[in-house]
């Protein structure tokens, strides 16, 4: 096996054991990224120097075994909604092209003081607005294990990479399952962890009470150890939890034995595919052998968590997405001749067309005469589906369901009808609302092409969430599934 | 049937915007010194709204506004939260501004003040938080600038807005308003009260209706008034054109006029037919705040003397007039000066016409505050003491007072004033002591059987009749030795 294909842990091992470098590991799958980068677009950039710089200081700090940390020396990759000092950050919009912060988010600061390696900034949907990364600003990504579909998105770009050998581990963030269904589309386990897990400071805002930053991993071992590096208390994100985090990594192995797993009925959604939902019950079936007790339970404001989210996530945009005025940083349209013409000008030519729909959308639903049948209605709605999760979790540990209602969809399939991909998130949004954590573990393949199982635990209970996905991954077969573009690129 | 003209009454409500005295801006560290450093010095990414940056609330700026609400007799509900106002322009780097729309900090207070000695009372709708806006400077008129800066240092600096209800019902009522209120900010130590450079801001809604109706009329918003005066002028100035357009049978529009201070009227700004659509809903980047019992308590048990309970004690205490013991305490500063003076021991009618005349003529002369002045409590006292011992005339002492005013030191005009008008010559002191011996045998007799104390009632006979001039030292010495002599 080539130093890209293994995981974070293996490659940890490795590195302690002097075995290899980080030099080598980070040559190694620089080499990858230069192999197929350009089939998938997984990458807006590289950060080839930086990357190379840092592996030498964690060789440094591995040679002299001063704080050696679990991602010492370990690639990781970064979607580009996240901040990194000097290096291009866009969230995948043209808007902000070319634009450096002069800071850093929190868990990237949190990363580089854990030795971590940054192999660059991965394509996204603009703004983490879209379920297959075709919104983004610049490129569609491609999907490892069939380069005609979509990765998934919004955090299709992280995906990819994680899935193509061209990063160990990413992060990606999710605000209605923008790391969960991409994972689930390319294989790979994605991590969605309770709001206030993880600070925000530093990640370009989308929809500010739903948006979360979360690992993008080989295995469920590598979310452990990533998360367990970003998560905690920040004093720069009010909203980030106080709650101390426990360790993710020991309690990983405690198995589902007695646990209670609930399966939501409302999440077996018409148009699932029939693949999808006998894999997901070949799932449950597993987890029950391995004496886990399995009972049916209802999450009756299902229905309605897609039409909330559709009037909350656009509202937080549009206020969000207003600071992108050309006055001050990003793309300045020219030719104006006024100072409105310049903020209409710079918008209509910086911002693509779902960014636009749902900027319109946020705007609408806040408008004077609007508010309290949208907006406010929806906040309802978020409390009932609040509530669905405390009633069903008094009676099961986690629930389970599929991540995604179908596998990889074709480039462009949906991309004239905004509805039908506003479906594909219909299993992850109820979280984002919720307020709770879900995990997206690889769980079989329907016509070659990955399936996820999600596992969704109560908020501040990763560990559980974590247990139940890592002895799912333990027992059935899929956790060395590569894709297509792995496996070749490695023989 | 005859016109008879419609009788008005005038209807006001104020919203004064109150920068809170805070090292650190409301969701950031950056200083809030955006007067003296050079422009987007004080800036970071959470005040420039960079992508990705968060606020973080500054307590003390929350526990500033809960001290006004305090004051103004407001209630402090226990929940509160902050909100978005969403509009664009170049000085509103979020394209939002981070306020308070429907739970505001506080409501429902009331701030007593008075009109030429006169109690009145009005409503205080509420007392919220935000953020400022950065400040544009603009390449020549702003309709013609061909280029714009921006200046952040401003942005992200806490502001209060202190709403009233409409309650006021003359220009008057209006400034006297804004007098108490300055007043209490300043006691509270939350706002400095500088009008001029905007520290505090105050937007006039007027309206005029026809006496007896319960709705109210159209109203105006009047802005860019930056002193008192200007404030009672722009009142005066609307109320007379509304008044003018109603009676001329016009209509009014709602809008915002700008006081022109030097053309001496409002001028339009903008209308406001279609009311501007915010887009208000609660900003999700924080938490909403629960304000405790006991948080509440502590700051109430902090509030320092207010200006009405200051104003109530130097009537009782120091026999002041109504209206001055007003105008005494509406600056801090200068109520604290007062007390100093009479600690000294002026009296206290003295020190309050002194600082109420001839020193307020020359401060506002020179837009100063008292305490930037060099005269001293001290040197005040002194200078009524030589008045009211005699040594100078009032006349003498006017003329003085604007010398010590101005000199940076007032020390050596005060001992040259003693020193010119004092009489240290031999002569003339043997003069006095001739008429104080001639009229006070008795006293004299008593010296010479041995009582000492005699000398002192002589020689304070001889200031008396010196009018207090006579150099005392020089004058007891001569008196002994004469006394002496004769014996």
């Amino acid at each position: 096996m080539t130093l890209f294909q293994r995981t974070i842990r293996e490659l940890h091992q490795m590195l302690i054991d002097r075995e290899i470098s980080s030099v080598e590991l980070t040559e190694s799958v620089l080499g990858q990224i230069a192999a197929v980068g350009e089939k998938t677009k997984a990458y807006l950039v590289v950060t080839r120097d930086l990357a190379l710089r840092q592996a030498k200081a964690a060789d440094e700090r591995l040679g002299g075994n001063r704080d050696v940390r679990p991602l010492t020396g370990i690639p990781i990759a970064l979607k580009d909604v996240l901040c990194v000092q000097d290096v291009v950050s866009t969230a995948g919009s043209k808007i902000l092209k070319g634009f450096s912060p002069p800071y850093s988010a929190t868990v990237v600061e949190r990363l580089e003081a854990e030795g971590a390696v940054f192999l660059g900034k991965t394509n996204c949907d603009e703004f983490a607005m879209g379920s297959s990364n075709e919104n983004s600003g610049y490129w569609p990504v491609h999907n490892p294990w069939a380069l005609d579909r979509v990765p998934g998105g919004s955090s299709g770009g992280s995906a990819a990479a994680v899935a193509s050998g061209e990063a160990i581990g990413a992060l990606g963030s999710d605000t209605g399952g923008s790391i969960r269904q991409p994972a689930a589309l390319t294989g790979i386990v994605g991590f969605k962890p309770t709001y206030g897990r993880v600070s925000r400071y530093g990640l370009i805002a989308f929809a500010s009470s739903l948006d979360q930053i979360g690992p993008m991993t080989r295995d469920v071992v590598d979310s452990a150890i990533l998360l367990q590096a970003i998560a905690g208390h920040d004093p720069r994100d009010s909203t980030s939890s106080a709650r101390p985090v426990p360790d993710y990594v020991s309690t990983l192995r405690d198995g589902v034995k007695g646990m209670r797993l609930g399966v939501p009925k409302e999440y077996f959604v018409a148009g699932m595919e029939p693949a999808v939902e006998q894999a997901i019950h070949d799932a449950i079936r597993l987890l029950e052998q391995q004496g886990a007790s399995i009972e049916e339970v209802s999450l009756p404001h299902t229905d309605v968590a897609l039409p909330a989210y559709y009037i909350i996530a656009p509202a937080e945009a549009s206020s969000n997405l207003a600071r992108y005025d050309g006055v001050r940083y990003g793309y300045q349209a020219e030719g104006a001749k006024n100072l409105i013409e310049e903020y209409m000008l710079t918008r209509q030519q910086g911002f693509g067309p779902e960014v636009k729909r749902r900027i319109m959308l946020g705007t609408y639903a806040l408008s004077s005469g609007y508010y309290d049948a949208y907006y406010l209605q929806a906040q309802k709605v978020r409390t009932l589906i609040i509530e669905d999760f405390t009633r069903a979790f008094e009676k099961v540990d986690a629930l389970l369901g599929a991540t995604s209602p179908t596998a990889a969809f074709d480039l462009g399939a949906k991309t004239q009808d905004p509805v039908a991909m506003y479906l594909n998130d219909i299993i992850t949004i109820p979280a984002n609302l919720g307020n709770v954590c879900g995990i997206s573990v690889p769980c079989g393949l329907a016509d070659g092409l990955p399936i996820g199982l999600q596992v969704i635990a109560p908020g501040f209970r990763e560990e559980v969430a974590l247990q139940v996905a890592y002895a799912f991954e333990a027992t059935a077969d899929f956790r060395r599934l590569q894709s297509p573009l792995m496996r070749a690129a490695a023989a | 049937m005859s016109a008879i003209a419609t009788r008005y009454e005038v209807v006001v409500g104020l919203e004064v915007h109150a920068q809170v005295l805070t090292q650190s801006k409301m969701f950031c560290g950056c200083s809030t010194d955006y007067l003296t450093t050079p422009p987007n010095a004080n800036t970071c990414p959470v005040c420039l709204g960079l992508p990705g940056s968060l606020p973080v609330i500054n307590r003390r700026a929350v526990e500033a506004t809960l001290r006004t609400a305090l004051a103004l007799n407001c209630e402090i509900p226990e929940f509160s939260k902050f909100d978005r106002k969403n509009y664009f322009y170049p000085d509103l780097p979020k394209g939002y501004q981070i306020s308070q729309y429907d739970l505001p900090f506080s409501r429902n207070g009331h701030l007593d003040f008075d009109v030429k000695g006169e109690a009145r009372r009005s409503g205080i709708t509420r007392v919220h938080l935000e953020e400022d806006t950065g400040k544009l400077l603009h390449a020549g008129a702003i309709e013609e600038a061909q280029s714009s800066l921006v200046d952040f240092n401003r942005a992200g600096v806490p502001l209060m807005e202190i709403v009233s209800e409409p309650d006021l019902r003359s220009s008057d009522e209006a400034r006297e308003y804004v007098v108490r209120l300055r007043a209490i900010l300043q006691y509270i130590g939350v706002n400095n009260g500088d009008m001029e450079s905007g520290q505090l801001r105050v937007d006039a809604n007027v309206s005029l209706r026809p006496v007896g109706q319960a709705e109210f009329g159209t109203k105006v918003e009047i802005k860019n008034m930056n002193s008192f005066r200007a404030i009672h002028r722009a009142i005066e100035y609307e109320i007379g054109r509304q008044t003018q357009v109603l009676e001329t049978g016009g209509r009014l529009v709602q809008e915002t006029r700008g006081w022109n201070d030097a053309r001496g009227l409002t001028v339009s700004q903008r209308t406001k037919e279609f009311a501007e659509d915010y887009r208000y809903f609660p900003e999700p980047d924080l938490p909403p705040l629960e304000v405790s019992r006991a948080w509440v308590e502590e700051i109430r048990a902090s509030l320092p003397e207010l200006p009405a309970a200051r104003r109530e004690r130097f009537i009782t205490t120091y026999g002041l007039t109504p209206y001055d013991a007003s105008l005494l305490t509406a600056s801090k500063p200068m109520a604290a000066y007062f007390e100093e003076t009479v600690r000294l021991g002026a009296p206290a009618k003295a020190a309050a016409n002194w600082i109420l005349s001839d020193f307020s003529r020359l401060l506002n002369a020179d837009r100063k505050e008292i305490e930037q002045s060099s005269v001293t409590p001290t040197h005040l006292q002194q200078l009524i003491q030589l008045i009211d011992s005699g040594v100078i005339s009032g006349k003498m002492a006017k003329q003085t007072f604007e010398e010590m005013y101005r000199a940076p030191d007032p020390g050596p005009a005060l001992t040259a004033l003693k020193g010119s008008s004092q009489i240290s010559g031999d002569a003339e002191l043997q003069a006095i002591i001739d008429q104080v011996i001639k009229q006070n045998p008795k006293s004299v007799a008593d010296f010479k059987a041995g009582k000492q104390q005699a000398v002192m009632f002589l020689v304070g006979q001889a200031m008396k009749l010196s009018q207090g001039r006579a150099n005392p030292a020089r004058l007891r010495e001569l008196l002994r030795t004469r006394l002496s002599q004769n014996g």
